[in-house]
């Protein structure tokens, strides 16, 4: 075994600023083997379930689906494809509620399982070295593949880092440094051939100069189930480096830290500065994908905490709902107080238990008042600094708390507010008890939504401008036309136009005049009348005599 | 089952507030103990009326201000602020004296600003400075250590004494107390005496005065365990005790006759405490670890200038306070490099 430690060269390790020793709490679950969870009744499936544009259905409500069948079409380039767990009967494409820290709901595509769990046709490519790297990104694509560490990033475009940029290393990140979770540990333990396997396929697809797998410290037979696995193929092809246990280490910047010593520029990914960052769990999700055509439709999800009677690690087809999970756990105790999907840190409270699981959710954590710490009442700051010492990513809390607040929005900004990854060490060490993350959370969402109304505010205002710039226009151009047309008249010399017209007009009279004479100054119509009517006219005329006399 | 949308996260260590005030009175216990001794019960008068009426006033201020008295009250501050005045402030101090001081610390220099978190100076040090500029007859006669005295008090002579100001009838006053020896040294270099000659004054110890240098290091042992339990870090005292030490060490070996050496200045007077346990006050200081550098220093180099130039004997509670006012600034211009982004 001593071989396998040693693996690789030994690795420079680098520190980053802050962090958290915790109690781990790891015990409660490590020690269970991954299970399969019981094929459940109902599946409901987010069609967002990474960051990105949702995938698009491409079922409709009564079709029979096949395990693996593809049912979500990704939408866009930040999207990835969602496939049915099982076979069965899609019953509904609708809003569902779904795990999101808003609590809100989002399309979901629901399918009734036939219990037969029959797969459809599988594509695997064994000889996945001969591919180009764009047909591996292809599949990985294809599969719906994305980070299974938490954020859900679709992890082929991680995978494409562009013709012109090298990728000097691939770091795998087996940290897993948030309390409780084992299920990464779990992984490594059983299935260590196939996060190589994942791990040398996505090598391939980035051709990397390096592969490092970085393992904290307190997890030492995951470390040796990697290393036995290292010594079964070509050892010096990936390096594997066990790193201080130091809450948050799984983050991708503190890791890349750790181990390069390098940073990721602020605003910027790890591809700037030539690393890629992948977990293992989505490694050993691309070796399935591309050596055995399995898209991604299952995921270790860890069980645990004191609310939960057995903890333990289960194989969970996407979109299980957490309820089934917890009873195969045998239940909840009476003492539960808060369900969490994710770790303690940085996991977001479930509203009730009928919620799916997703691609991106490792945890169900299961939580008693016993397990939350010290909670006096909330407190005013008392500037203790505790918080800057804490911080990950060397801010300033306290200033952050205080300028978010005051909803000084501006101020926020120039303390660097959006270099927070909400790792939540602050809030924890906080002897005032503040929820600091939440202030920064509201003062991000906030910045966002301002940006989007001054967006939205600038379009309108664009448009408008666009409309009086157009009305300023045609008023130009009828101007113009008017101009134009006075101008031709213009042209024309005035003297003329007038003895011409004179000259018309004399000309107009003559010839009626000349009419005139021609036809006689007779008025025409007392010609040719018939005997009656002369007989009315001499009638009309001896009346006007007569009348005449009188007078 | 529904539950509340709560934002991670979702634990919490340790840490909370009444703890580490607790702590730091824990930490001031060897010193308070070793004044006891020392300077007799007046000591122990003087944390029973500041204390009470650091709570009173604080109490009473909330109630008017219609905020939570208890939860407040409990959060150990003006508990830990009327310690620390009242182990500053001479033994045999008449009890009003005591009573003012901890009763403006409270509610003119916390409670008025907002309480605990929002008050910008030191509570205990701007009580003293109150009492120092407003009476400083009384401030300046100080209990004379065990051994220099030619009688001692009972508690109850001592309580009686702090009451109503009358002694026993065979007991003069000048039998009880006596100069300071940061007083004296001033004093007598102020008569153009050498310092090897003022050392040579009965009141005078191994290092500072007789019976002060024995409270500085009690002070420094709660000192240190605070530093050992991570309530402080050690950036504060380092700096204060580093830099006063480093340019009293200037002066004294550029003309060691007028001025003291290092040892002295950090052996008398209220170097330790203030190091220690005032100046590591984190509502009033500076937070980031490099401004706690600046804090510190500045407020080492402020106590020599106003124990050498000044018209007080010491200079702790005056440099606080002159840092404090500066600590906003200093916070403004130490803000550390964030991740990802460029140095300089």
């Amino acid at each position: 075994m001593s071989t396998l430690t040693n693996s690789a060269a030994p690795a420079r390790l680098w520190k980053f600023h802050g962090g958290l020793h915790l109690p781990d709490h790891k015990a409660l679950s490590c020690e269970q083997a991954i299970a399969p969870a019981a094929l459940p009744k109902r599946l409901v499936l987010p069609l967002q379930q990474h960051i990105g544009a949702p995938a698009k259905p491409i079922v409709e409500v009564g079709e029979r689906v096949l395990k693996g069948q593809i049912i979500g079409q990704p939408d866009g380039f930040v999207s990835a494809a969602l496939h049915a767990p099982t076979s069965g009967t899609v019953v509904a494409i609708e809003e569902r509620p779904v795990p999101h820290p808003s609590g809100l709901s989002a399309p979901c595509i629901v399918i009734d399982s036939d219990g037969e769990d029959r797969w459809v046709e599988r594509q695997p490519h064994s000889h996945w070295a001969g591919l180009d790297p764009s047909e591996l990104r292809n599949i990985i694509r294809e599969a719906g593949i994305v980070g299974l560490g938490g954020a859900g990033f679709p992890s082929f475009i991680k995978l494409n880092p562009g013709a012109r940029t090298e990728v000097d290393t691939l770091i795998l990140n087996a940290a897993e440094c948030e309390p409780y979770i084992t299920c990464d540990d779990r992984l490594m333990r059983e299935r260590a051939d196939e996060v190589i396997a994942g791990a040398r396929i996505m090598r391939h697809a980035l051709h990397a100069r390096r592969v490092v797998i970085g393992i904290e410290d307190n997890k030492p037979q995951a470390h040796a189930a990697l290393g036995a696995a290292l010594a079964r193929i070509d050892r010096s092809d990936i390096e594997l480096v066990q790193v201080p246990t130091r809450y948050p280490t799984g983050g991708e910047k503190q890791l890349i830290k750790v181990l390069t010593g390098k940073e990721v520029p602020s605003q910027g990914l790890p591809i700037d500065i030539s690393v890629v960052c992948h977990n293992v769990a989505t490694a050993a999700a691309v070796h399935r994908a591309v050596e055995l055509g399995e898209p991604l439709i299952t995921r270790i999800v860890t069980v645990t905490g004191r609310g939960v009677a057995q903890p333990r690690n289960l194989e969970v087809l996407i979109g299980t709902p957490v309820d089934d999970l917890l009873q195969q756990c045998g239940g909840t105790t009476p003492t539960l107080s808060r369900l969490v999907l994710g770790g303690p840190l940085m996991g977001i409270t479930l509203q009730h238990h009928g919620l799916p699981v997703t691609k991106t959710g490792n945890c169900i954590l299961a939580l008693t008042p016993g397990e939350f710490g010290q909670h006096g009442p909330v407190r005013n700051c008392i500037r203790c600094g505790e918080c800057a010492r804490v911080c990950p990513a060397n801010l300033l809390p306290q200033q952050l708390y205080w300028h978010a607040r005051a909803k000084d929005f501006d101020k926020v900004q120039d303390y660097n507010l959006f270099d927070c990854i909400e790792c939540g060490c602050c809030a924890y060490v906080c002897p005032t008890n503040l929820p600091l993350v939440q202030y920064y959370r509201y003062a991000k969402t906030t910045i966002w939504s301002q940006a989007r109304d001054k967006k939205k505010a600038e379009l309108a205002r664009e448009r408008h401008d666009f409309r009086l710039e157009r009305q300023e226009r045609e008023k130009a151009e009828r101007a113009a036309k008017l101009a134009k047309k006075k101008a031709a008249l213009e042209e024309s010399p005035a003297t003329d136009s007038e003895e011409a017209k004179k000259a018309a007009i004399k000309a107009a009279m003559e010839r009626a005049k000349a009419k005139h004479e021609a036809a006689g100054v007779e008025p025409k119509n007392t010609d040719n009348l018939t005997p009656e009517q002369q007989r009315q006219i001499d009638e009309v005329e001896a009346r006007r005599a007569a009348a005449e006399k009188e007078e | 089952m529904t539950n509340p949308v709560i934002s991670s996260p979702h634990i919490h260590g340790p840490a909370n507030v009444s703890n580490v005030m607790l702590r730091v009175a824990y930490a001031l216990l060897p010193a308070i103990a070793g004044s006891l001794w020392l300077f007799g019960w007046g000591v122990l008068v003087n944390l029973l009326v500041a204390i009470t009426a650091a709570l009173a006033s604080e109490a009473a201020v909330l109630a008017l201000r219609r905020r939570p008295v208890l939860i407040t009250l409990r959060d150990g501050s003006a508990l830990l602020t009327a310690m620390l005045l009242a182990i500053a402030l001479p033994p045999l101090a008449p009890w009003w004296l005591v009573a003012v001081g901890s009763a403006f610390a409270i509610v003119f220099a916390k409670q008025l600003y907002g309480g605990l978190g929002f008050n910008p100076f030191n509570p205990a040090m701007a009580g003293y400075v109150l009492l120092l500029v407003s009476f400083p007859q009384e401030m300046t006669s100080w209990a004379a250590p065990a051994g220099l005295r030619s009688a001692d008090l009972g508690l109850v002579q001592t309580l009686l004494y702090s009451l109503s100001g009358t002694l026993p009838t065979d007991i003069p006053p000048d039998a009880l107390t006596s100069a300071t020896v940061l007083d004296t040294m001033k004093v007598q270099l102020g008569m153009a005496h050498t310092v090897n000659e003022i050392r040579n004054s009965p009141i005078f110890g191994h290092l500072g005065g007789q019976g002060w240098e024995v409270i500085n290091g009690l002070v420094l042992l709660g000192g240190l365990w605070l530093l050992w339990r991570r309530v402080i870090t050690w950036h504060v005292p380092v700096a204060v005790l580093g830099s006063l030490a480093l340019i009293a060490t200037l002066f004294h070996l550029i003309a060691p006759e007028h001025y003291a050496g290092p040892l002295f200045h950090l052996a008398s007077g209220g170097a330790m405490l203030g190091a220690f346990f005032i100046a590591t006050d984190p509502v009033s200081g500076a937070t980031s670890p490099r401004g706690q550098l600046v804090f510190g220093i500045g407020m080492g180099l402020l106590i020599f200038v106003i124990r050498t130039w000044g018209g007080f004997p010491d200079g702790v509670a005056f440099a606080v306070l002159l840092m404090n006012m500066a600590a906003p600034t200093i916070d403004y211009y130490t803000q550390p490099r964030v991740y990802g982004h460029n140095r300089g």
